[in-house]
């Protein structure tokens, strides 16, 4: 079964697109050489939505004099966290570096930390790993490494503020499952660009949930590679942007062998007049992989005038033998409807708008399956509102 | 004791072509415990009639006023209007996803109390509340209308109403599309509220089979706009002989 369906029910302020970009998504380079690729212009392919001016910081080629603050749980057996230096590094991690932002943070990083599940160890309480900004220019390289038939969740926030470039490489041997959630919870003057790249081994299942609700601006490039059969990804998303933040979201998943199945469900709000999203979902089916199970979504919610959400679902198809493909992309606006009926049974209008949002988001967070994470997500949400309330009544 | 009162109603609505007036000066009274069965054919301006009484936005009323006991509905906001005691059952009720009905109702409820109901009577009220209306408990874990039925729509409406217990209601077109024993759960609904509360209701219907169920003290015939006929329940049965051809003609 094959289905390409692309709906999209546009708003003023929004824009979607469904350009089929000229190249193949896999000819991009990838390289540890920071100077395959040039400083970015805004008008590369994978810029051209980019907050391009205030990431400008990441793309200078030098030594960084900032460092973020670590603070990690208790590692039960079988865990380990330690630092390696950057050849190192470089040579564990399962990909090069597919853009400049990353290679200079690769290169950069002063020595990677390594988290490692040694195989076989199923730790059942959430790893977390909490990065505290201080102000300055940081570069990072994270390695996750996930031995065979080892299971583990691992949650890294992101607080305090930074000029922080970084390079995350997620390593699954077979049969492994990680629960990897990324927090962006930065003050509202960090500028964040990060490279997450994820190999799959055969039978390994990787669920990827990525928040940002923080920072100035926010560009978080995912990609996942299938090296084994059988394998499975699922990547959520939800972002919520306010007036001032650009959040960019870009997605990479590359089905290489048969019978992997991926999911990607990006949701996204938007509230205030200069409030800006950008969601790029590539997902490329090579030829050999036949039996392939991919549907992506992307869904923004516009609540005020002037906030502009761009979408762009890609699908790349090189062999007919698959067992579905699809993708959806839809930004509307805020439902008046839904209003009016909450409205009309006594809700104030409040109320009614931290509801439908909730609701809005109430699937996704749910996917998280970290319950400390889910509840303090819904209170975040519901001051995120509390914001947008005050943006109306000032406009 | 409750008296809506609606003099000289004059509603618009933005059209592509310019403004457009549907409502053309409409004059009606309901107290509590009445029945006014508002019928009339498609297009005539029953759910305008409806809607502008709720105040939704999209309708923008030129002309006349709407009291409640004396109060001024038309200055109310949507929701000061339902805590005031008007309750609208939809004609079309809208999916609200991700937000439980269970949820949904509780917030309503303190919406209109000003006050959380206790727990332990609300789950009892709302348990046997669904057990009437043969609503599945599970239906307190789903999105609001979240792929309800036609018929489960209209019953959640009713549901809505007898927990929130508003003074006068209004039911557009609750009856539409729903089959005989769906129609008699809802209409047994609406007759359990007249009876414990003294519900006033605005029974706006196409078809006259729900006054079989639901018993009118008044029919009221509305034709382009406005009260064309009124009567006493006879005249549902003079209009399901006749139609509304006799009104048409003249309009
Ligand atoms: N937003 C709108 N834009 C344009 N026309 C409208 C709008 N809302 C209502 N109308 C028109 O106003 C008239 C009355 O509509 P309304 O829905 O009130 O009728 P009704 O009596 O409830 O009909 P039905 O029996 O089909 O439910 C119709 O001609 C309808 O097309
Ligand atoms: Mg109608």
């Amino acid at each position: 079964m094959t289905v390409t369906d692309h709906t999209q029910a546009t708003a003023d302020a929004a824009h979607s697109h469904g350009i089929i970009p000229d190249k193949s998504r896999a000819d991009r380079p990838t390289s540890f050489d920071v100077d395959v690729f040039p400083v970015p212009t805004g008008r590369e392919e994978n810029w051209r939505f980019s907050a391009v001016r205030d990431l400008k910081p990441l793309f200078a080629d030098e030594a960084a004099d900032g460092h973020l603050e670590w603070t990690t749980s208790d590692l039960p057996e079988g865990v380990s966290l330690v630092e390696v230096p950057v050849d190192e590094a470089q040579a564990r991690s399962v990909r090069a570096p597919g853009d400049r932002a990353s290679a200079i943070a690769a290169k950069r990083s002063g020595g990677a930390m390594a988290l490692t599940i040694a195989a076989n160890t199923v730790v059942e309480e959430p790893i977390t790993i909490d990065l505290n900004g201080t102000g300055g220019d940081v570069r990072g390289h994270l390695l996750v490494e996930i031995g065979q038939s080892a299971e583990a969740t691992v949650v890294i926030t992101r607080t305090g503020t930074a000029r922080y470039s970084e390079l995350v490489s997620v390593d699954l041997k077979d049969n492994s499952g990680l629960n990897l959630v990324l927090l962006q919870q930065w003050d509202e003057d960090a500028v964040h660009a990060g490279e997450v790249v994820a190999r799959l081994g055969r039978d390994s299942r990787l669920r990827g949930t990525v928040v940002t609700l923080g920072g100035k601006v926010v560009r978080l490039n995912t990609s996942a590679a299938f090296a084994g059969e059988g394998a499975s990804v699922d990547l959520f998303g939800l972002y919520f942007a306010d007036s001032g933040q650009h959040q960019e979201h870009q997605l990479f998943v590359d089905h290489a062998v048969p019978k992997c199945t991926s999911r990607v469900t990006y949701k996204g709000a938007l509230a205030g007049k200069t409030a800006r999203s950008v969601w790029i979902g590539d997902v490329l089916i090579r030829a050999a992989a036949e039996g392939t199970d991919t549907y992506e979504l992307n869904r923004n919610l516009v609540l005020t005038d002037g906030a502009r959400a761009d979408s762009v679902p890609n699908l790349e198809i090189e062999t007919g033998e698959i067992e579905g493909a699809g993708h959806a992309s839809a930004t509307g606006r805020f439902d008046e409807e839904q209003m009016f009926y909450l409205r009309s049974r006594g809700i104030s209008e409040e109320q009614a708008r931290k509801l439908v949002v909730r609701g809005f988001f109430a699937d996704l967070i749910h996917e998280i399956g970290v319950p400390a994470v889910e509840e303090s997500l819904m209170r975040q949400i519901d001051l995120e509102i509390a914001h947008v309330e005050e943006e109306l009544e000032n406009e | 004791m409750s008296t809506l009162e609606i003099r000289n109603l004059h509603v618009t609505v933005e059209t592509p072509e310019g403004t457009k007036e549907i409502l053309k000066g409409v004059d009606l009274t309901i107290n509590s415990g009445e029945t006014h069965a508002i019928m009339g054919p498609n297009g005539s301006g029953k759910s305008t009639l409806a809607y502008s009484i709720a105040g939704h936005p999209k309708y923008e009323i030129t002309e006349g006023s709407v009291t409640l006991d004396g109060e001024d509905v038309l200055e109310m906001s949507v929701d000061e209007r339902a805590k005031a005691g008007l309750f609208l059952a939809m004609q079309y009720p809208v999916e609200v996803p991700g937000v439980s009905v269970s949820n949904f109702l509780r917030t309503a409820k303190t919406a209109i109390d000003g006050e959380a109901p206790k727990l332990r009577t609300w789950v009892k009220d709302v348990k046997g509340a669904m057990e009437n209306l043969r609503m599945d408990p599970s239906f307190g874990e789903r999105g609001v209308n979240e792929g309800f039925s036609g018929g489960e729509k209209k019953r959640h409406e009713i549901l809505q109403m007898e927990l929130l217990q508003p003074k006068i209601s209004i039911l557009d077109e609750t009856d539409s599309g729903l089959d005989v024993d769906a129609l008699r759960i809802v209409s047994e609904g609406v007759n359990r509220a007249k009876d414990n509360t003294g519900l006033g209701v605005m029974l706006i219907t196409h078809y006259t089979r729900i006054l079989r169920y639901i018993k009118p003290d008044y029919v009221h015939v509305f034709v382009n706009g406005r009260v064309a006929e009124e009567g006493g329940p006879e005249l549902a049965e003079r209009l399901e002989a006749e139609g509304y051809d006799r009104y048409l003609a003249s309009a």
